[in-house]
């Protein structure tokens, strides 16, 4: 019943509604929708292409001594890696549902600022690229992805590489701030009547603790690569010790971001498992308030920790005894949402569907990554972990067990919404297992080689250390964790090849998404929904005494006021991505000011267009 | 029956090979182990990392446990009627925040007295060794004797050792996995480490924050000797150095050798003159000796390394090789220290260890015969 399938007619109809179609449909697109789906097909492709740069360090790793990587191969490809996985994979792919989900669960036709979606869209694509263009120049960033001064002066690094990464990362920052401004102003004003902020999902509440987070912690790597910029290019002295400079100062600036950083990767997976912890329980989320405070308390102590990167520079007992103590503090609040989240289960008639099965895979390895956490919180621990690979082992438990198992779980739960298709459940759970054995194999060994003393970022390791068999393990755990990636392709590849099938309410849903079809029309809702309670949907059914509401038709659009398509967002991008690439040039030849001067103006031309142009 | 009976077999073997993995997982298997801790300062560290492992083992146990048990008690079947909508219970989660609380107490505590144990100053009596990170090897100085070496930390059991550090380029990290933990080092600031081995052995260690391309390769060894072992150290290290007696070496033996390098020694402070060692059966050596002094001036080698230990200077590119014969590693950990590896590493740096400061310098195949003659003499 709860998979009902929609016949021919009705799909034939909704084919009929007027979908925009072409390449020119998606250039100039405003819709969020649409936004999210270029979001999330962007950063899949720069996932595998991060994926494929962690197989390759696999390879390397896999027997000692190794040569089939180059050591300056090898530092670009551990360097692109991580910022590829952050900046280019985890980031966007939470945008992908906070595009495409925040506007729908809060009852809203778009967001905010439309055409800054879109802007925000081009300028991730065109940093993502410009990053990666690095390889053609054979100059990818080689200074890992925390870049720290003074490896990265002009004297120690004279090529383009940290160029690439400075610049590129500005040109992303200047993407996620368009994109947080736009989304937290959303939340805040787009929210449909009633929906109170304590009636919010609880994705649009991590959502938007993660906007605020990126509003703060954004500007402070903006200026701190400025400021590299300044050393690199304008020869001046903040991280440079031979001119008076201090290379802790970066380190002080970058985890003051980085730190952040990290709740800003997973506190939208904390979200998804929220919203799909109760449809699969058929329980409501155990705690609702307790959640959003812990959230807003592990964001808010997310700034006070920064320093417990730095125990290793011998910050004295006191800094270390404050920064201890308040890393430890976070084990809290994120103690309290793994003890709700079971809560949530407790009691529920649990349904193992795909999405299920990720949530809860990502619970059980999200505490091996908590507790891993709590370990380096102590400085004289720490100062036998950091930069080992337990430190490794503890983040990719938490950036892959948990981002990772997050967003995958969110995948094939808004599956359907997006695409109007339910991906293959066989497929799905074949690729839960394969992900979680693959996982464990690759990860937990790197628990054990780490405290047998296994530093990070080395192209090889001597034989007689110990490190071979573990390693080995290791990478053999990562080929089958790539192979579950194909078998999630294969999944897609498949389901695209199928009609339209999926009914507007698969699962049982308790929010607003559900209540329109799959997917959904340009306008979201045809008519703006009254909320009277958390779980609208769930409320609306309860009142009706239904479990399954009845598919929602599909109608024109006739009279809904929507915004106009525009190109000048892409113009706009192209400006600012030029801008930065304009200033590499000027960086290395003074002639570059003429194309600083032209890449201004096109960015204000684009600007200006755009301020000037009809929003519909 | 049978099949069950097979299938139970083969499951204790999987077993089995499963706790061998298991206890081949024991310290003694990683020489750069953290988990066996030979030095008070890692001591510390271990025995904290011990009870936070106890604690962090007890709350992985129940609360997977309870995530398991509620996998397989909720199992929802079709048909289920709808569950009982809870939406929390404010004593349960307030029980589920003061617990983990106290828990972080219970480990808090002692994370604190080892924060101030690990900063304390060091014994009075402390050996004091300056350390400098170099792209990408480490030179050890030790005022108290007025000798520098590389790569090679000599220290005593049994008497604390206060590292004094910093950096000559870039940042690195110094770690003693099996006495102490990291520091890390920079080229603006001092940063402090202290230690007190007590076992003694030759230990590898190596820089622990990425510091360029050749990170992997900046290894280096610990050798904790007994005191007495120690003291001839020093006492030999301090004959490697412009103030000591020229004697003139006989059979290469090894305490014949030390002696020619002592010469050496003199002769290349000297200023580049060229001394033939005398002696009847050390000809052919000593003439081998020579040419590689010889090179070791006219291919540049004497502009980065010194090949004295005592007052030596400071800020050479290269590592001090005053007693380099004698090293168990060459260029940082990379090669075991043979006459072999020794002449590949002459005549081909860039190739062993790419972006290495040391320049490739045409030093042919048969060339390369007497430097390592030279050095190997330079025990």
């Amino acid at each position: 019943m709860a998979t009902r399938v929609l016949d021919q007619h009705q799909v034939q109809t909704a084919a009929g509604y007027g979908e925009k179609t072409g390449l020119w449909s998606w250039i100039t697109t405003v819709d969020h929708k649409r936004i999210g789906v270029l979001y999330g097909a962007t950063a899949f492709l720069f996932f595998l292409l991060g994926g494929i740069e962690a197989l390759l360090i696999r390879i390397q790793l896999g027997s000692p001594d190794n040569t089939f990587l180059s050591p300056e191969r090898y530092n670009e490809l551990f360097t692109m890696h991580g910022t590829t996985m952050i900046f280019l994979a985890i980031m966007p792919l939470s945008a992908m549902f906070f595009n495409y989900m925040i506007p729908l669960q809060i009852g809203a036709r778009d967001v905010a600022f439309p055409r800054l979606n879109a802007f925000s869209y081009w300028v991730f694509l065109l940093g993502g690229l410009f990053l990666n263009i690095s390889w053609l120049f054979n100059a990818a960033p080689d200074q890992g992805w925390f870049g720290y001064a003074n490896l990265t002066s002009r004297q120690y690094s004279p090529g383009m590489n940290v160029d690439f990464w400075m610049l590129g990362l500005q040109i992303l920052g200047i993407a996620s701030l368009a994109a947080a401004v736009n989304f937290f102003v959303t939340i805040i004003n787009l929210r449909a009547p009633g929906m109170k902020l304590m009636r919010m999902p609880m994705f649009v509440w991590m959502s938007f603790i993660t906007q605020v987070l990126l509003l703060l912690a954004f500007p402070v790597i903006t200026v701190a690569l400025i400021l590299l910029m300044f050393d690199r290019f304008f020869g001046t002295h903040f991280f440079v010790p031979s001119g008076g400079g201090d290379p802790i100062l970066w380190q002080h600036l970058f985890w003051i971001f980085g730190h952040p950083e990290v709740y800003i990767l997973i506190l939208p997976a904390f979200g998804i498992i929220s919203e799909v912890l109760p449809v699969f329980s058929r329980k409501p989320l155990f705690g609702y308030a307790a959640m959003v405070f812990s959230g807003v308390f592990i964001a808010f102590l997310g700034f006070g920790v920064w320093s417990h990167h730095m125990f290793a520079t011998g910050m004295g007992p006191i800094a270390d005894t404050f920064f201890a103590l308040t890393t430890m503090l976070i084990a809290i609040p994120t103690g309290v949402k793994i003890f709700n989240w079971i809560g949530t289960m407790w009691g529920g008639s649990l349904q193992f569907r795909t999405p299920m099965l990720f949530a809860i895979g990502f619970i059980a390895m999200f505490i091996i990554g908590g507790l891993s956490g709590v370990m380096h919180s102590e400085p004289p621990a720490d100062l036998q972990q950091t930069d080992t690979y337990f430190i490794v082992a503890h983040f990719h438990y938490v950036m892959f067990g948990g981002s990772i198992f997050g967003i995958t779980a969110g995948a094939y739960y808004w599956w359907p919404k997006m695409f109007g298709r339910l991906l293959n459940e066989g497929l799905g759970k074949l690729h839960f297992w394969l992900m979680l054995i693959g996982f464990n194999v690759t990860f937990f060994p790197m628990h054990v080689v780490g405290l047998h003393g296994m530093p990070r970022r080395t192209y090889t390791y001597p034989a007689g250390l110990g490190f071979e068999t573990l390693n080995r393990i290791e990478t053999v755990g990562a080929f089958i964790l790539g192979l579950s990636f194909l078998v999630f392709l294969i999944n897609v590849v498949q389901t695209w090849r199928k009609p339209r099938n999926a009914p507007a309410d698969p699962w049982n849903g308790a929010t607003l998404e559900w209540s329109i079809p799959s997917p959904p029309q340009e306008w979201n809702f045809a008519q703006i929904p009254v909320v009277h309670g958390r779980d609208a949907l769930w409320e609306v059914k309860r009142e009706q005494g239904r479990t399954a509401l009845p598919e929602p038709a599909r109608v024109s659009g006739a009279g809904i006021h929507m915004p106009n398509p525009s190109y000048w967002p892409l113009v706009s991008a192209i400006g600012v991505t030029a801008v930065f690439a304009s200033l590499m040039a000027l960086g290395h030849d003074k002639a570059g000011a003429w194309l600083v001067v032209a890449s201004v103006a096109l960015l204000f031309f684009g600007i200006y267009r755009w301020a000037f142009e009809p929003a519909g | 029956m049978l099949r069950t009976a097979a299938w139970r077999s083969r499951l204790v073997t999987a077993l089995c090979l499963l706790t061998v993995g298991l206890v081949g997982c024991s310290p003694e298997h990683y020489p750069q182990t953290t988990l066996l801790p030979r030095g008070d300062f890692a001591r510390i560290a271990d025995d904290l990392l011990d009870t936070t492992v106890k604690w962090a083992l007890l709350v992985f146990v129940l609360v997977e446990g309870v995530l398991i048990y509620a996998i397989f008690r909720f199992r929802g079947k079709p048909g289920d009627p709808e569950p009982h909508q809870t939406h929390g219970n404010t004593t349960v989660e307030i029980v589920w925040t003061v617990i983990p609380a106290l828990i972080l107490a219970a480990i808090a505590v002692p994370t604190v007295r080892a924060i101030f144990q690990t900063n304390a100053t060091p014994a009075k009596d402390a050996l004091t060794v300056e350390v400098v990170g170099h792209q990408w090897w480490w030179e050890f100085r030790y005022p108290e004797y007025n000798l520098t070496t590389a790569n090679e930390l000599h220290i005593p059991v049994g008497r604390t050792v206060s590292l004094r550090m910093g950096s000559a380029d870039v940042l690195h990290s110094f770690w003693v996995p099996q006495f102490a933990a990291k520091r890390d080092v920079f080229a603006n600031r001092e940063t402090r480490l202290w230690f007190k081995a007590e076992v003694e052995g030759e230990y590898p260690a190596q820089c622990g924050e990425f510091c360029g391309i050749q990170h992997a390769r900046m290894a280096y060894r610990i050798k904790a000797q007994k005191p007495e072992e120690f003291r001839a150290w020093v006492a030999h290290m301090q004959t490697l150095g412009p103030k000591a007696s020229a004697q003139s070496p006989s059979a290469p033996s090894k305490p014949a050798a030390t002696r020619a390098s002592a010469q050496g020694v003199k002769t290349a402070s000297a200023g580049g003159t060229v001394q033939h060692p005398g002696g009847a059966q050390g000809q052919a050596q000593g003439t081998q000796y020579a040419t590689g002094n010889q090179l070791f001036m006219t291919k540049g080698c004497v502009g980065c390394h010194s090949l004295q230990a005592v007052n030596a200077p400071k800020g050479m590119v290269g590592p001090n090789l005053a007693n380099v014969g004698a090293r168990s590693y060459i260029a940082a950990g990379t090669l075991k220290n043979t006459d072999e590896n020794l002449a590949r590493w002459i005549r081909n740096p860039q190739a062993i260890k790419k972006g290495v400061l040391m320049p490739n310098l045409g030093v042919s195949e048969t060339e390369a015969q007497a430097p390592v003659a030279f050095l190997r003499a330079h025990q």
